[in-house]
């Protein structure tokens, strides 16, 4: 995965709470054995009218503007539900960069930033700002190593950031990497435990 | 002295490898459980990197999600016959058991892994599945996992997580009659939000838990990520060595889980209050499994807009009384033996008036019910009795509904969809699932017990 530093992009409003991973990608598009090409899948039941994937032209993503949008702005609690990485792996599949919202759910957090999708969780009040700045299509800034959002305003509001996943996304270090640079701690383990 | 210890940091202690200051600790991974739809992606990172699986003899897998369960040998959509030959090579190469269709453990993940004895006190389980929570009901600290973290452990038996914060349950009085464990859970989501338990593990203490069965008590554990939990515990007992016994992989033993419990004066990071005694069953009118009332109550004034539109509700309306489609009986919430009974106490000499799926958690479950003749009470009553499987719960199988449907289902989720497109889950438990079933239409349990 390439290091990510700072990117600019279109943001797209959906503006609901506790947007579950269901929603994101339904279970009868996950039947697939490989990550990549599921932004077509993508929110397919509010997306499309149906299995065909004829758009439902009120759907936020589908309107005039919205195309190449990176920047998703979703209300509280984003990613809520099954574990499925697939939710990520679409998001991505799409074109989506990083996610807005006031929360996220633990496993939806933990599978976005393992895919280099950022959760920004931010105040209410920059929430509100960014959904407007979304409505409207305009552009949000992100800088990921400053862990900071700017807003067309100019206005700049921070994000937490796991220290650790976050050395990994800045310097693309492997997650799995690091833990099999442990493999002599994993056998200690297990042979103190046998006996 | 040691300070006083909670049982979840107990079993977490006892499980870090390493940790560095300000990293994630490395957690060993007792037992990894698998099925198919989370996997494949993850064994095929491993090829890539060229790994073997570090303890195949610490991963289990089984198929569950994509099966059908009218006739599981009966595959005609090529996107399950790859995501099944996929798991099928991917055990084989790897060195892994696999409870397969038609063999004798084949079942939901999480009904197969307490069943087998694999589960056990004091262990860490991860699955690539949200309600792996449900094993904390034996004293596990047992939770979901991405495919990410799946290959993580297949190669290394290890997870890089951040230390979750402690919630205390407590929950004391007797269940009324027609008062079930699922109505408990359902009732604790409804009073803390879907995302009220978000970074913590539930600890769920007090009488009610202790007089709880072991079925009962993986029920509770299991809607714990409903709430955004990362894992559900209870404290193993008598109970719990008692189900234990005798299974095939449980231990032989118990004398050394006698200590998996929350030390005198252990603080939690926060902590709720439930009064089991003034519960009533339970039945959710939106699109969340906080979303809940009392089936004697109204649908609250200020409920979700979109919701309401979606489930065809309005505000201030009971739930009690609304027609039905179909009733799904089953899931990794409700498919145990236990919870066929309640259902068949109510459905016995009786008929159904919607349509009524009925599906086993695992083949062991069916061939219990069987020996019980629960099926022929299903089936009398005008019921499908079908083969193990997540089934209706996730409509990705061919169990699902169709658009605009009513259902009362004993699975976890009522999100938008999850049973079928334009579907409407209304999440229940067994007894109320079997008392609606007989009236065509949402009912009270209580008439029938």
């Amino acid at each position: 995965m390439d290091p990510i530093t700072s990117f600019r992009g279109k943001a797209v409003a959906l503006n609901q709470p506790n947007i579950d991973t269901d929603q994101i990608t339904p279970a009868n598009y996950t039947k697939v054995t490989d990550k990549t090409g599921l932004g077509k899948i993508l929110f397919a039941h509010w997306r499309y009218k149906n299995p065909a994937f004829e758009p439902n032209p009120d759907f936020p993503l589908n309107r005039p503007g919205a195309e190449g949008a990176t920047i998703l702005v979703a209300g509280d609690n984003f990613g809520c539900g099954s574990s499925r990485e697939h939710a990520p792996w679409a998001l991505v599949g799409y074109g989506f960069r990083a996610v807005v919202s006031t929360s996220f759910a633990d496993i939806f957090r933990s599978n976005a930033l393992k895919n280099g999708l950022v959760p920004i969780a931010v105040d209410p009040a920059t929430h509100r700002e960014a959904l407007e700045a979304a409505e409207q299509h305009l552009e949000l800034e992100v800088d990921f190593p400053a862990q900071t959002i700017t807003l067309p305003s100019g206005r700049s509001a921070s994000f937490p950031v796991d220290s650790f996943a976050k050395r990994c996304l800045v310097q693309g270090v492997d997650e799995l990497g690091y833990l099999l640079a442990h493999e002599p701690d994993i056998a200690a383990y297990e042979s103190a435990r046998k006996k | 002295m040691p300070a006083p210890r909670t049982l979840f940091e107990k079993i977490w202690n006892d499980h870090v490898v390493w940790v560095e200051p300000d990293g994630p600790a490395v957690l060993y991974i007792d037992l990894h459980l698998i099925h198919e739809m989370t996997s494949p992606q993850a064994f095929a990172g491993l090829r890539r990197r060229n790994r073997p699986v570090r303890r195949p003899d610490r991963t289990v897998a089984t198929v569950d999600h994509v099966i059908p369960t009218r006739d599981p040998n009966r595959i005609s959509d090529p996107a399950v016959q790859e995501v099944l030959a996929a798991i099928r090579r991917n055990c084989a190469e790897f060195g892994i058991r696999l409870h397969e269709v038609g063999s004798e453990h084949q079942g939901i993940v999480h009904v197969i892994g307490p069943e087998l004895g694999l589960t056990q006190p004091g262990m860490t389980i991860v699955c690539g599945d949200s309600h792996t929570s449900t094993h904390g009901a034996f004293g596990a600290l047992a939770f979901g996992v991405g495919t990410s973290e799946v290959e993580h452990v297949l190669a290394t038996q290890c997870l890089l997580q951040r230390r979750p914060k402690t919630f205390e349950v407590r929950v004391e009085g007797r269940l009324r009659p027609g008062v079930t464990a699922k109505d408990l859970i359902l009732t604790l989501i409804a009073r803390i939000g879907i995302g009220g338990a978000t970074g913590h593990v539930f600890e769920y203490r007090g009488s009610t838990l202790r007089a709880l069965s072991m079925e009962e008590r993986m029920t509770i554990c299991n809607m714990s990520i409903e709430a955004g939990a990362r894992a559900g515990l209870v404290a193993p007992d008598d109970t719990t060595f008692a189900w234990l016994e005798g299974r095939p992989f449980a231990p032989r033993t118990f004398e050394a889980f006698r200590d998996l419990t929350t030390d005198e004066g252990a603080t939690f990071d926060r902590s709720v209050s439930i009064d089991a005694g003034a519960l009533e069953p339970m039945v959710t009118w939106g699109t969340n499994p906080s979303m809940g009332i009392p089936i004697s109550g109204a649908i609250p004034a200020d409920a979700s807009e979109p919701a309401l539109r979606y489930m065809d509700f309005r505000a201030g309306e009971p739930v009690l009384g609304h027609p039905i489609d179909v009733v799904f009986i089953g899931s990794c919430t409700n498919s145990r033996i236990s919870d066929l009974r309640a259902a068949a106490s109510a459905l016995k000499g009786r008929k159904v008036k919607a349509r009524v799926l009925v599906v086993p958690g695992s083949q062991q479950v069916k061939r219990q019910a069987e020996r019980e003749g629960l099926d022929h009470i299903f089936r009398e009553a005008g019921c499908e009795w079908r083969e193990p499987g997540c089934s209706m719960c996730i409509a990705m199988n061919g169990d699902e509904l169709r658009e605009g449907q009513y259902c009362v289902s004993t699975s976890n989720r009522n999100f938008e969809g999850r049973q079928g497109k334009g579907g409407r889950t209304i999440l229940a438990s067994p007894l109320t699932a079997a008392a609606s079933a007989v009236e065509g239409r949402v009912a009270d349990p209580r008439k029938y017990l």
